[in-house]
C-alpha cells in the first residue's frame, strides 16, 4: 500500500526481519512471526510463474498484508524451454508494515530449473534461501543454462540455504492416477505444487486459490483435479517433510480501515478511463494498437462494452491517434494508449489534436528504449519526447502517476484537464507501474466531482456567429461545438489560423498570437493544479526530486536515511507540464537537489533549463527499477 | 428581455446553404471546381440535415475541399482522414461523413488507412480525386501516374507501375466501388448520391484534371466528343454496350473480356453488369482500360455487408442486455475485495 504522506519509522530494507518464537507444538516446526518477506518465483516461461506469483499475491492481500509485486518476464512469447532467455520471474514483497516497493532483493528464491537459478541468483540476498526443483537439474538443462557443472553439487552455492525438492516427481506421484491426464498435463501443475509449498511455509490459507482453481477449471475435471491435488500436495509436502524446520507468519498490516482490492497500474488506468467517462457523461472511445506493456488496457476496456465503452483496434498507432481525434470532434471522451515507440508514431497526429484544440487523453506506458528496446522492462525515458517530440512549439499537459493505484486518479484528472482547456493530455505511466500490484483502498465514486462539459448550441449564440477559436476568459478553452448541432457548422484544420475565427491565416501577428494563446492555455493550468508537496523537512541540505514509478524506492530510501539521522526531503512531481507553481520556491529551500531517474536525466534537464538550478543526477538505464540501496548510497555520497 | 423557446423546424438544405464565405483558391481551370459544384448541387437531394454532414480531408489540393463546403469539416493530416472519419463515426454513427482524398493522400501515404477502412466497412463516403500527379507540392509523380511519366522527381520517366484505384479498393473488400469524371457532372452527381445511399464504405474514384501539372491526363475519356467511344457506362442489369452508335459490346471469352461488335453476336452473349456479383467479376471489369477496352464508369460494385460501427454499437447493446448496464461502483471494487476493519483504534 503506498500512502505517500504517511511517515513510516518501521520500513524494512531488503534483509531485516524480526523473529518471535512461539511455543512449538510437539514435532512441529516453529512458526516465526516476521514483518516482511520478499520471495521470488522463477521458472521457464512455460512453468506458470506469473500465475504462481499472482495467486500468492492475491492470498497475501486478502489476509491483510501490504503487498508490492514485480513481474519480470521476457519479451518473447515462448523461448525454447529451459533456456536463459525463457526465464520468467515474479517477485512478491508482502508485509505487516507499509511497504512501497517489491524489494531490492529477494530473501527466498523458488527456482524451477537451472536457467531460473542462474538468472535469478543475482536478485537473491547473499545467504538467502533457495527452494529448488532438483528433478530439472539434468545434463541437458544444465547445458541450456550454461552451467559447466551442477551448482547444487559443485559448492558454488555455499552460504545460501538450499532446500532441494524433487518437485517434478513428487508432483507426478500426486497426480498419477487421475484419468485422462498426460505426463505433460501433470507437469503443467508443477507451479501449483510450488505454490502450495510456499503457502505452507508462510502460513497462508489455501481457500482463495482453491476457489480460483474451481472457477477456472471446474469444467475440465481432470485439469481441475490435477491443479487441486498439486496445490495440496505441495502444502502437505511442507507439513510432512522435515526439510522445512521454520514456518513464518506475517501478520496483517495496519492499513487504514476500509474496503480494499488489489490493483495494477494498467487496471487502474482502465477503470480510471471508465470513471472519467461516467463523470463526464460521455461514451468512452478507446483507440489503440496492441503494444507491450499497454495492450492490457485495450483488453480490459474491450470487456467493458456494457459501460458504453467502444474500443477500436486500429491498423497502426497513427490510425489509433487519428481515430481519437475524430471521436473527440464527434463529442466522445476519446483516448489512445501506447508505449514509447507508439508515441513516436503518433507525434504528427498529436500536433493536429493540439492545434484543433480537442480534448483527449494519451496514455504512454513507458518501456526500455530506444527503438524496439526492451518491451517488458521498465524505464521512464519518454518525458522529453512527450514535451518536445513534435514539430513547432507544441505545449501539451503531461501528468505522471507515482504508484499503481494513483494511475486511477491521474487518469481521471487527465480528462478533467483535457476538457477544461480543450487539449490533449499525456499520461506517462511505465512498465513497472503497469504490472505491479498493490492493495488499493476502493474510492467512493459517488463523492467524485463530475466533469462538467458544455457544448454550445446555435440558440446560445444570441445572434452572433460561431467563432470556433473564441476563448473562455478563465481557461482560454475554445467552445466544443459538436457536429449534428444545427447552426454551428464550421471547418477546422491543421494549418495556421486567425484567432477567433480559426480561418486559415499565415498573417505574422496571427501566428504569433495563436502560439501565445496555446502556450498560455497550458501554462494556466498551474493555477488550477495543486502545489507541490514535500515529504520530510521543509528545507535543508538535500531534496530528492523524482517523478513516476520510482516513488517507492525514493520514498523508502529517504525514510531510511532520516531514520539514521540524516535530514533529507522527498518531492515527487505528478505534474510535469506545467510544473507546480511553487516548484521553483521548493527547490530554492534546499542546498542540493538529487534527481534519480530511469533515463539519462530528462527531468534534470527540464529543471535545470527552467529554473537555472543545478541538480545532481542519478541515472539508471538497466530495465530495472531503482533499488532502495542505490538511492541510499547516492544520498550518503552526497551528504558525506 | 424574455427568452422564448425557439422551435427549430428542419430547413431543407439548398445549394446556396452549402457555399462558404471562403474564396476558393484552386487554380483557374482545375477540375475540383466541377466536383465542388456537383457536390453542392446533389447533397441537398440526399435528404440529410446539413448539420449532420461532415467533410474530412487530408493534405493536397483535393483536401482543401472542406473549406468550401458550409458543413462541419476537418482538414487533417496527410493520408489520415479515414482514421479521423472512423473515430467520428464511432462517436456519432448518425453523421454522414465524407472523406475527400487524392491519389497521393489516399494511395501513397494514406494507403494503409484506406485499405483498412474499406475492409472494416465503416459507413462513410470516400471520394478520391485522381489526377495522376502531386499537385499541391508542384508536380511529382504519384502512385497512379503511368510508367514513363516525366516529372520533377522523375526527369527520365517514372519507372513504377501505377495502381488502379478500383482494383485496390476491390482487393480491400470494398462493398461499394464506383468511378466518374469531374466534367461528367450529371453522371458524377448520380454516383455521389448512390454512394451516400449505400450503407458501408463507398469508394468513388473521380478522374480529375490538374490543368497546371498534368493537363489532359484523362482527355480521352473526359472529352465529351470521344467519351462515348472510350468509356463504358455500367448499369446494373444492363448488357455492356458502348460507343457513340452503341454498336460495341463486351463479352467474356474464357476468363478474359473482349470487345465485340454488337451486331456480330447474339444478345445474350454480352456481359450483363451485376453490381452484386462475386468480387472476381468486379475485379475483372476494373482491369479494363484503354487502348484495348473502354474505361468502365459508374457503380461497379454495391453489396451489403455488416457495417463496422453498427456492429460495435450492437455489441454494446448486447453486452448491456446480457450483463446489465455497467456499474462504476462494481467496476472500481472488482469482485475480489476485502475489508480492513479498524484495529487497536488505529485508522
Amino acid at each position: 500500500m503506498s500512502d505517500p504522506h504517511a511517515p513510516d519509522p518501521h520500513a524494512p530494507d531488503g534483509a531485516a526481519a524480526s523473529a518471535v518464537a512461539e511455543a512449538p507444538a510437539v514435532g512441529a516446526p516453529n512458526v516465526d512471526e516476521v514483518e516482511s518477506v520478499i520471495i521470488r518465483f522463477a521458472g521457464d516461461s512455460g512453468d506458470g510463474m506469473q500465475l504462481t506469483g499472482t495467486q500468492f499475491t492475491n492470498t497475501a492481500a486478502v489476509v491483510g498484508n501490504d503487498i508490492s509485486t514485480m513481474p519480470d518476464f521476457p519479451a518473447e512469447i515462448r523461448a525454447p524451454a529451459g533456456t536463459l532467455a525463457g526465464v520468467s520471474g515474479f517477485q512478491v514483497h508482502f508485509s505487516s508494515l507499509d511497504i512501497l516497493t517489491p524489494g531490492d532483493a529477494a530473501q527466498v528464491l523458488v527456482a524451477m530449473n537451472p536457467a531460473a537459478l542462474k538468472s535469478a541468483l543475482s536478485e537473491l540476498v547473499p545467504g538467502g534461501t533457495i527452494i529448488v526443483n532438483t528433478d530439472e537439474f539434468n545434463a541437458s538443462n544444465l547445458k541450456k543454462a550454461a552451467y559447466a557443472t551442477n551448482p547444487l553439487e559443485d559448492g558454488s552455492l555455499k552460504g545460501y540455504k538450499i532446500h532441494p525438492v524433487p518437485l517434478t516427481r513428487l508432483n507426478r506421484d500426486a497426480l498419477k492416477d487421475i484419468e485422462g491426464l498426460t505426463t505433460k498435463d501433470m507437469d503443467r501443475s508443477k507451479n501449483l505444487f510450488a505454490l502450495g509449498l510456499s503457502f505452507w511455509i508462510y502460513d497462508r490459507p489455501l481457500d482463495n486459490t482453491l476457489h480460483w482453481i474451481e472457477e477456472k477449471f471446474g469444467k475440465k475435471p481432470a485439469i481441475f483435479e490435477a491443479n487441486r491435488r498439486a496445490l495440496m500436495a505441495g502444502y502437505h509436502f511442507g507439513e510432512t517433510t522435515e526439510a522445512f524446520q521454520r514456518r513464518f507468519h506475517i501478520p496483517p498490516a495496519n492499513l487504514a480501515a476500509g474496503q480494499y482490492r488489489k490493483i495494477t497500474g494498467n487496471e487502474a488506468v482502465a477503470i480510471g478511463l471508465v470513471a472519467a467517462a461516467v463523470l463526464a457523461d460521455k461514451s468512452l472511445v478507446y483507440c489503440s494498437y496492441p503494444i507491450t506493456p499497454a495492450s492490457d488496457i485495450l483488453h480490459s476496456l474491450a470487456a467493458l462494452k456494457n459501460y458504453d465503452v467502444r474500443t477500436f483496434q486500429a491498423e497502426d498507432e497513427i490510425a489509433a491517434m487519428g481515430a481519437a481525434i475524430g471521436a473527440a470532434f464527434g463529442g466522445a471522451f476519446a483516448v489512445t494508449g501506447t508505449s514509447g515507440p507508439g508515441l513516436a508514431l503518433k507525434s504528427e497526429a498529436m500536433n493536429l489534436a493540439l492545434v484543433l484544440e480537442l480534448p483527449m487523453v494519451i496514455v504512454d506506458v513507458q518501456r526500455g528504449g530506444p527503438s524496439t528496446g526492451s518491451p517488458t522492462k521498465t524505464e521512464q525515458s519518454d518525458l522529453l519526447q512527450a514535451m518536445f517530440g513534435r514539430n513547432g512549439e507544441s505545449p501539451l499537459p503531461i501528468l505522471a502517476p507515482a504508484t499503481p493505484g494513483e494511475c486511477f486518479d491521474i487518469t481521471v484528472l487527465a480528462f478533467r484537464l483535457a476538457a477544461r482547456i480543450m487539449s490533449p493530455v499525456v499520461v506517462l505511466s511505465d512498465g513497472y507501474l503497469a504490472n505491479s500490484a498493490e492493495p488499493w483502498r476502493i474510492p467512493d465514486v459517488s463523492a467524485m466531482a463530475p466533469i462538467q462539459i458544455g457544448h454550445p448550441t446555435a440558440i446560445g449564440l444570441n445572434g452572433t456567429g460561431y467563432l470556433p477559436f473564441a476563448r473562455d476568459a478563465e481557461t482560454m478553452a475554445r467552445p466544443w461545438a459538436l457536429p449534428g448541432t444545427p447552426g454551428l457548422e464550421h471547418r477546422i484544420g491543421g494549418l495556421s489560423k486567425e484567432p477567433g475565427t480559426g480561418n486559415v491565416s499565415y498573417d505574422p501577428t496571427h501566428t504569433q498570437q495563436m502560439n501565445d494563446e496555446r502556450r498560455a492555455k497550458v501554462a494556466g493550468l498551474a493555477e488550477y493544479l495543486p502545489e507541490q508537496d514535500v515529504y520530510g523537512p521543509e528545507s535543508g541540505d538535500l531534496l530528492v526530486l523524482g517523478w513516476g514509478g520510482t516513488f517507492g524506492a525514493l520514498r523508502q530510501a529517504v525514510i531510511q536515511a532520516n531514520a539514521q539521522g540524516r535530514s533529507v526531503a522527498h518531492a515527487h512531481v505528478r505534474y510535469l507540464n506545467p510544473f507546480p507553481r511553487n516548484l521553483a520556491a521548493v527547490l530554492g529551500r534546499y542546498k542540493q537537489v538529487l534527481v534519480p531517474e530511469l533515463n539519462g536525466g530528462q527531468l534534470a534537464l527540464l529543471i535545470q533549463g527552467r529554473f537555472l538550478k543545478p541538480v545532481i543526477q542519478l541515472e539508471k538505464l538497466q530495465g530495472q527499477p531503482f533499488r532502495i540501496s542505490e538511492i541510499r548510497a547516492k544520498i550518503d555520497e552526497i551528504l558525506g | 428581455m424574455t427568452t422564448e423557446t425557439i422551435q427549430l423546424q428542419p430547413v431543407p438544405m439548398t445549394k446556396a446553404d452549402l457555399v462558404t464565405d471562403q474564396a476558393v483558391r484552386w487554380c483557374p481551370g482545375c477540375g475540383d471546381y466541377a466536383i465542388l459544384a456537383t457536390m453542392q448541387k446533389v447533397l441537398p437531394e440526399c435528404g440529410i440535415p446539413r448539420e449532420n454532414v461532415v467533410f474530412v480531408s487530408g493534405i493536397g489540393c483535393s483536401s482543401r475541399f472542406p473549406y468550401y463546403m458550409n458543413t462541419y469539416g476537418i482538414h487533417s493530416i496527410h493520408g489520415r482522414a479515414p482514421t479521423l472519419a472512423t473515430g467520428l463515426k464511432l462517436a456519432n454513427p448518425d453523421l454522414t461523413v465524407f472523406v475527400i482524398t487524392g491519389d497521393g493522400d489516399g494511395l501513397s501515404i494514406g494507403g494503409n488507412h484506406l485499405i483498412h477502412t474499406l475492409r472494416r466497412n465503416v459507413d462513410l463516403n470516400i471520394i478520391l480525386f485522381n489526377n495522376r500527379i502531386y499537385g499541391l507540392t508542384k508536380g511529382q509523380y504519384s502512385p497512379t501516374s503511368l510508367p514513363g511519366h516525366k516529372t520533377k522527381s522523375s526527369p527520365m520517366g517514372s519507372v513504377e507501375q501505377g495502381f488502379n484505384p478500383l482494383s485496390v479498393a476491390l482487393a480491400a473488400e470494398a462493398t461499394f466501388v464506383a468511378r466518374s469524371i469531374d466534367v461528367h457532372t450529371k453522371h458524377l452527381g448520380e454516383v455521389i448520391k448512390r454512394a451516400v445511399e449505400h450503407k458501408g464504405t463507398s469508394f468513388v474514384e473521380v478522374f480529375q484534371n490538374c490543368n497546371i501539372f498534368n493537363d489532359g491526363a484523362w482527355e480521352d475519356v473526359a472529352n465529351a466528343k470521344t467519351r462515348a467511344e472510350h468509356t463504358l457506362e455500367l448499369v446494373h442489369g444492363q448488357p455492356m454496350i458502348f460507343g457513340a452508335a452503341r454498336d460495341k459490346g463486351i463479352r467474356l471469352n474464357g476468363f478474359q473480356p473482349e470487345v465485340v461488335n454488337v451486331a456480330d453476336v447474339p444478345a445474350d452473349a454480352l456481359l450483363t453488369h451485376d453490381e452484386r456479383a462475386q468480387v472476381s467479376y468486379h475485379y475483372l471489369v476494373s482491369r479494363m482500360t484503354l487502348p484495348e477496352f473502354p474505361v468502365p464508369l459508374g457503380v461497379l460494385r454495391s453489396v451489403d455487408k455488416p457495417v463496422y460501427e453498427h456492429q460495435v454499437i450492437q455489441q454494446g447493446r448486447d453486452a448491456a442486455a446480457k450483463m446489465g448496464p455497467g456499474s462504476l461502483e462494481d467496476l472500481v471494487a472488482s469482485n475480489e475485495s476485502w475489508v480492513v476493519s479498524a484495529r487497536n483504534g488505529l485508522h
